[in-house]
């Protein structure tokens, strides 16, 4: 396999989605559900004929409410998102649709969407970091090792760096693909899907390390057997060694995860989505773009040399 | 007969029993019955934020106004109520104290909010020397203007009751202090003779009588014009006590029953078919080791399940799709150690040493993996609201229990097996997986 010899072409196709993802990020913006914005969402059940979801909006426009949406999910439901309701406000509008089966009812204010959002991004950035330390004091003894004929090193940090660059681009492309679907099919940006983007960083640093850690057992086997190899061919082995692994954990992986998806509950379905898009782009990444880099960033020192 | 069969004959006897413990135990009259959350069975959960900024003890406060909740929670009559107290946002540095309430099974938010939101602050307080001045000169004044403070409030209250006045008939409710506030009423009574002694309800003035003599018998009455239900309602929030914090209502959520339900089914099915599928791949791709990793698999799903039941964890559909998640992962760890045993059966080596080799070099790579899974389920866990805790516990447990199962049962059963002759059988057996990549890689 010659994965390492054209990383540059692997690294130019992430770098496309990355591009495309930061794009649609900054264009679209956020569709963020009650959880991050605070409001009221209500999904209303009706037994036997289903209003047209004209008449639904008209009834609900006489509340004077603000802004609200209106979206039928199944045969029977609809789905009103509106600004944070009282009590009343919130039994008005049941009322006025007629007195349908309240499926739910969720309210979130805006002070805890606030706290919430802020705490979101800090458990992100937060996991990203304690994920690094870790890689960099898990592989620490790995710049012990004599890499290439010139004698050199890698240091450990140059893993950590590795790993956050392809942690990045795990998160960026799912949260761009998210970003397009909540402008164009109504998906929302919610704590469950925060905790699907934590999930994939979980996966993605769980898969570079099974490569990293077969580089790093490579070396070691190197160093006993006195063989000098260049650092390019010692990666491009390690990966062609966890190839099949890899390929098989993401199998197992999107087997249950495509049965949560096609027959677990709605609740779960958008997250079962996020999470499938993160195992394909985190085994890719694992492979296509956090080994090659390592020999990147090698390659960066032995030409400012 | 070896070691190895015979801790294998004991970890199939040992998962049979906690197998049987987890299907039994799980019928209504269970010891340890699997806890469902409010989103698999439907119910109320009212989320509020406690003000505790005038508080010193906050954990004391905190839990007395627990207390103070699970007691006016208790009147719905619902199965298993739940108050947690929960301080969040310690690493942000600006905490907050949170009063969550879940009511499984209970539908009616709005009446659930009344009944828990509502804080009877009921006090008595002096009419202030001018207060007819100050009435005179602002009609809008406010309470604090025109009343002072005499300590005595609904703290001392030790029972409050519906009586009806001998001579009109009205309802009135009748108070009865305890020790201390009896002594507090006759001294306020004694001192202040012929003055206003308001009887203020929730920040508003329900009776303003005049104080004709003192009251030494720790017992006063409420005369306001009240209809027969509102006093009987007054009665009743005073006697289920004042919150000692302020509360503020953040959010809540309803879900109805059909909805978690729904849930729930689904939930248990894309575990099942999730599973199926799973041991299918494994046993077609590995041969007998993916029959092996298929028991692994069911012990591990029983020994979670198990574990599940006796913390015990709250089950979310996030929940649910957490452990499913670590199913996926569980197989990872044996998918590791298969292929590593295949690289070292190329190299010639037997079926038991390429096995011994196989688990000892997959061990870093499965250890430091998931140790990263648990970093990031230990953020999740401190992020969370209920739902994210669910998928973070079940996820965090997942992760641990299978480095368990997938190590150590699995490693004992293909021991156990491949001890003795090496037939052609057992070779084909065990030469598992299409080396797809072996004309490249070599």
């Amino acid at each position: 396999m010659k994965i390492v010899q054209y990383r540059k072409i692997f690294f130019s196709f992430s770098a496309i989605l990355i591009v495309l993802s930061l794009f649609s990020i900054f264009t679209y913006g956020f569709n963020l559900g009650i959880d991050f914005k605070g409001g009221t969402i209500t999904e209303v059940s009706f037994d036997t004929l289903r209003p047209t979801k004209e008449s639904v909006e008209e009834e609900i426009s006489l509340l004077n409410l603000g802004g609200f949406s209106v979206r039928p999910s199944g045969e029977k439901n609809y789905i009103i998102r509106t600004r944070e309701l009282s009590l009343e406000e919130g039994q008005n509008l049941v009322r006025v649709l007629g007195n349908p089966v309240v499926e739910r009812q969720n309210t979130v204010g805006p002070i805890a969407g606030v706290e919430l959002r802020d705490k979101a991004f800090k458990a992100v950035m937060l996991t990203i970091l304690m994920i690094v330390l870790f890689i960099t004091f898990a592989f620490r003894k790995v710049s012990k090792s004599v890499v290439a004929k010139d004698g050199k090193r890698v240091s450990s940090w140059k893993y950590g760096l590795a790993t956050i660059v392809a942690l990045l681009h795990d998160i960026l492309i799912p949260v761009g693909v998210f970003v397009f679907l909540g402008r164009f099919y109504g998906l929302e940006i919610d704590l469950l899907f925060v905790s699907g983007l934590l999930a994939i960083l979980g996966y993605s640093v769980h898969d570079t390390i099974v490569v990293f850690d077969r580089v790093r057992e490579n070396l070691r086997l190197n160093d006993e057997a006195k063989k000098v190899e260049e650092f390019e061919t010692t990666v491009g082995k390690s990966i062609a060694q966890t190839f099949v692994r890899s390929i098989n954990t993401s199998l197992t992986l999107l087997i249950t995860l495509t049965a949560l998806y096609f027959v677990g509950s709605g609740a779960t379905k958008d997250f079962a989505l996020l999470l499938i898009l993160g195992v394909i782009v985190g085994t890719y990444s694992s492979i296509f773009v956090a080994s090659p880099l390592l020999v990147t960033f090698y390659k960066f020192r032995k030409a400012s040399k | 007969m070896n070691k190895h069969i015979w801790i294998s004959f004991v970890l199939i006897v040992a998962f049979s029993l906690l197998g049987f413990f987890v299907v039994r135990g799980d019928g209504m009259g269970g010891r340890f019955p699997f806890r469902l959350g409010l989103d698999l069975v439907g119910g109320t959960e009212l989320i509020y934020r406690a003000d505790t900024t005038n508080v010193e003890n906050i954990p004391d406060a905190m839990e007395s106004l627990k207390e103070v909740i699970e007691r006016r929670v208790n009147i719905f009559g619902v199965s298993e109520p739940l108050v947690q107290i929960e301080r969040a946002g310690l690493l942000t540095g600006n905490p907050t104290d949170r009063l969550i309430v879940e009511l499984p099974g209970y539908k009616d938010a709005e009446e659930a909010k009344m009944a828990l939101g509502k804080t009877p602050v009921l006090e008595f307080r002096l009419a202030r020397e001018n207060a007819q001045e100050i009435l005179k000169t602002n009609p809008n004044a406010v309470i604090d203007e025109i009343f002072e403070s005499t300590g005595l409030t609904g703290r001392y209250l030790v029972k409050a009751r519906v009586e009806f006045d001998s001579t009109t008939g009205a309802p009135i409710v009748g108070l009865e202090f305890d020790k201390e506030g009896g002594e507090l009423f006759a001294k306020i009574t004694r001192e202040h003779k012929s003055k206003v002694l308001a009887i203020i309800l929730d920040g508003s003035v329900i009776s303003a009588p005049v104080i004709v003599d003192e009251i030494s018998d720790g017992k006063a009455q409420i005369t306001g014009s009240f209809t027969p239900v509102e006093a009987r309602e007054l009665v009743r929030n005073l006697n289920y006590g004042a919150l000692p914090v302020p509360i503020s209502h953040l959010a809540s959520k309803t879900i109805g029953a059909t909805l978690g339900e729904q849930a729930l089914q689904d939930g248990v099915r894309a575990g099942i078919i999730g599973f199926a599928l799973l041991s299918l791949f494994m046993v077609l791709w590995y041969r007998l080791p993916g029959v092996v990793a298929s028991v692994a698999l069911i012990s591990y799903a029983i020994l979670s399940l198990a574990i599940f039941k006796l913390i015990p964890v709250t089950l979310t559909a996030a929940g649910l799709a957490g452990f499913i998640l670590s199913v996926g992962m569980a197989v990872d760890a044996n998918v590791l150690i298969f292929e590593r045993t295949k690289e070292e059966l190329k190299r010639g080596k037997n079926i038991y040493d390429a096995l011994h080799e196989g688990f000892a070099r997959a061990w870093l790579s499965i250890r430091d993996s998931n140790i990263s899974s648990i970093i990031t389920a230990f953020i999740l866990f401190w992020l969370g609201t209920s739902a994210v805790k669910g998928f973070a516990l079940t996820l965090g447990i997942g992760v641990l229990v299978s480095m368990f199962t997938a190590i150590t049962v699995s490693r004992t059963f293909l021991l156990a097996i491949t001890m003795g002759e090496v037939t052609p059988l057992k070779k084909f057996l065990f030469s598992n997986g299409i080396d797809i990549f072996k004309s490249k890689t070599e």
